[in-house]
């Protein structure tokens, strides 16, 4: 007799936001980039304005082809984000879409 | 493609203004785990607990930290245990063991509270009920996580008055039982009319006999972001303060609404409902006292209190209805008072006194909920408050709920600490006024007439 073993659930991809909230500094946008070109994260649009000196940015990026766990990004750029001092979130995209979209 | 603005405002609310979903509630029936056989019954309950629940708070952190949303609390509720343990329990003490049993369940799948150790007596209590209901002190006392619930009435029922005799006793031998935990047991156990079978709050939860085997539903909140959007219309009339009311209500309902289904899909469990309650915590910024205080309130418990709070009831509602498919539970606002620093300070202030929150609870979608009253208040005078909330629940088709805390030692003025999402409260006054000989009748009170709709 055999069994179907259910291994893993695949999610169909969505879009993952990142969110750069901080004092400007020099690099800012290269480290993430950096960071999201090693794990094979693709960028697909950056908007970044800076108010009153605090740097704030927000990218569109598709993780689809990235073999890293989805919370360990989560918890890598956090941890980017504090040693250039700012905070970093990364986030699925239906929590922006759900609340602002009908 | 959502915008940078969207986005910002978003995080802002978690962040800043406190957004969150206040639980994630399993609902497990336990139905088929009835047995004549008092250590079966309780295996087959733990199992089945564990079972289901093996994954709730793994797969609730995923949740979090995916979507960048904190979710406080992961929590089960479970059927009635009157009847799942009617034939197996032949005392007071078995109960208690099934108490104990979900105790062992929740607290070995971490969840902090399992709701459901209750009974359904709105018309008449079988022996069973009866022996559960007097278990209640015990269990409370000997558990840690477990939280009872009794309903006593309903508008299709009317209300059960022995058991609401009953149950002002009840409550006072909870509190005698934890009086060395500032009567913590009341805490943890609610007397409610037209409990609602999908309530994903405690401690009221229960997972009704009209549920299927296991249930997602999911408890949304979010006082501090109603605040800080009305913040923004400042002395504008009514029709803008409302309509940013349900706006913003939409969207925090929205994300409740997609945490339930994430949550659902991944534990392979069916979603039940989105309970749009906005549930304060006793953190500062987080508190329903202040949203009616922002439309133009002095201090809680003034003129226009009630009103304020029928319109803020009002608009989640109507914003929540059209963010979630399946609405449910209690849905409303809460008013607890130690869990609410708006409500706590009111208090103090002398502004909001226990015959307001009554009226307030006309209006709002709970009741008299996590107050401290004296230790020597006599069980009758419970028992009438008790029968004081059902009655409005009863004549208004919603569900009404008491959770008072006669904190044995205490008197009118001193502070209790509860610890956590309890908070702390200062002791309130009780009518000092008798009600024993009304209360002493027994029997039923019919239910209205706007009942009979067949």
């Amino acid at each position: 007799m055999s069994f179907n073993i259910i291994t893993g659930i695949t999610h169909k991809m969505k879009k993952t936001i990142i969110t750069v909230v901080g004092k400007d500094t020099v690099g800012i946008i290269a480290k993430v980039c950096t960071y999201l070109a090693e794990n094979q994260v693709n960028v697909e649009d950056i908007s970044q304005t800076i108010v009153q000196g605090y740097f704030n940015m927000m990218m569109i990026v598709d993780t689809e082809l990235s073999e890293k766990p989805f919370s360990e990004m989560v918890t890598d750029l956090e941890n980017l984000g504090i040693e250039i001092g700012v905070r970093i979130r990364c986030q699925r995209e239906d929590i922006f879409t759900n609340m602002h979209r009908i | 493609m959502v915008n940078i603005i969207e986005v910002n405002e978003t995080n802002k609310m978690i962040e800043q203004e406190k957004l969150d979903v206040r639980t994630i509630t399993l609902g497990i029936s336990l139905l088929d785990c009835c047995d004549s056989d008092l250590d079966a019954l309780n295996q087959k309950i733990y199992h089945k607990i564990t079972r289901l629940a093996k994954n709730l708070v793994s797969t609730g952190r995923e949740i979090e930290r995916e979507y960048g949303i904190p979710i406080v609390n992961r929590r089960i509720s479970v059927t009635p245990v009157a009847l799942v343990a009617g034939n197996a329990c032949k005392s007071s003490g078995d109960f208690v063991s099934v108490a104990k049993t979900l105790d062992k369940a929740a607290a070995d799948t971490g969840v902090n509270f399992i709701g459901g150790y209750s009974s359904i007596v709105s018309k008449g209590m079988t022996p069973t009920d009866e022996r559960l209901i007097c278990s209640i002190p015990l269990a409370l006392s000997s558990t840690e996580r477990v939280c009872s619930s009794v309903n006593i009435g309903s508008t299709k029922t009317g209300i059960n008055m022995d058991a609401v005799k009953l149950m002002g006793e009840i409550i006072r031998d909870t509190a005698e039982a934890t009086k060395d935990n500032n009567s913590l047991g009341c805490a943890k156990l609610v007397v409610l009319c037209n409990a609602p079978d999908d309530n994903p709050f405690m401690a009221g939860a229960f997972h009704g006999v009209s549920e299927a085997d296991a249930v997602i539903n999911v408890g949304v909140s979010g006082p501090g972001v109603v605040k800080h959007a009305i913040e923004g219309v400042r002395g504008e009339n009514f029709e803008v303060l409302c309509e940013t009311v349900k706006k913003t209500a939409f969207k925090v309902t929205r994300v409740g609404q997609l945490v339930a289904q994430v949550a659902s899909e991944r534990l392979a469990i069916p979603f039940g409902i989105v309970d749009l309650s906005l549930a304060p915590t006793p953190s500062v910024g987080d508190s329903v006292a202040e949203i009616l205080e922002e439309m133009g309130l002095e201090s809680v418990g003034a003129p226009g209190t009630t009103a304020a709070l029928a319109l803020l009831n009002d608009q989640v509602k109507k914003g929540g209805v059209m963010a979630s498919s399946f609405v449910g539970g209690l849905s409303g606002a809460f008013i607890p008072v130690s869990e609410d620093q708006g409500m706590i300070d009111a208090v103090n202030r002398g502004s909001l006194t226990l015959e307001k929150l009554e009226a307030m609870t006309c209006v709002c979608s709970v009741g008299l909920d996590m107050i401290a009253i004296p230790g020597n208040t006599p069980a009758s005078t419970i028992s009438g408050i008790i029968a004081d909330e059902a009655a409005i629940g009863m004549i208004n088709q919603k569900t009404t709920a008491v959770r008072l805390i006669p904190v044995i030692g205490k008197d009118v003025g001193d502070m209790v600490e509860f610890g956590g999402l309890l908070g702390y409260a200062p002791v309130q006054q009780v009518n000092k006024f008798s009600c024993s000989d009304f209360i002493n009748r027994g029997g039923r009170i019919p239910p209205p007439i706007h009942s009979f709709r067949n």
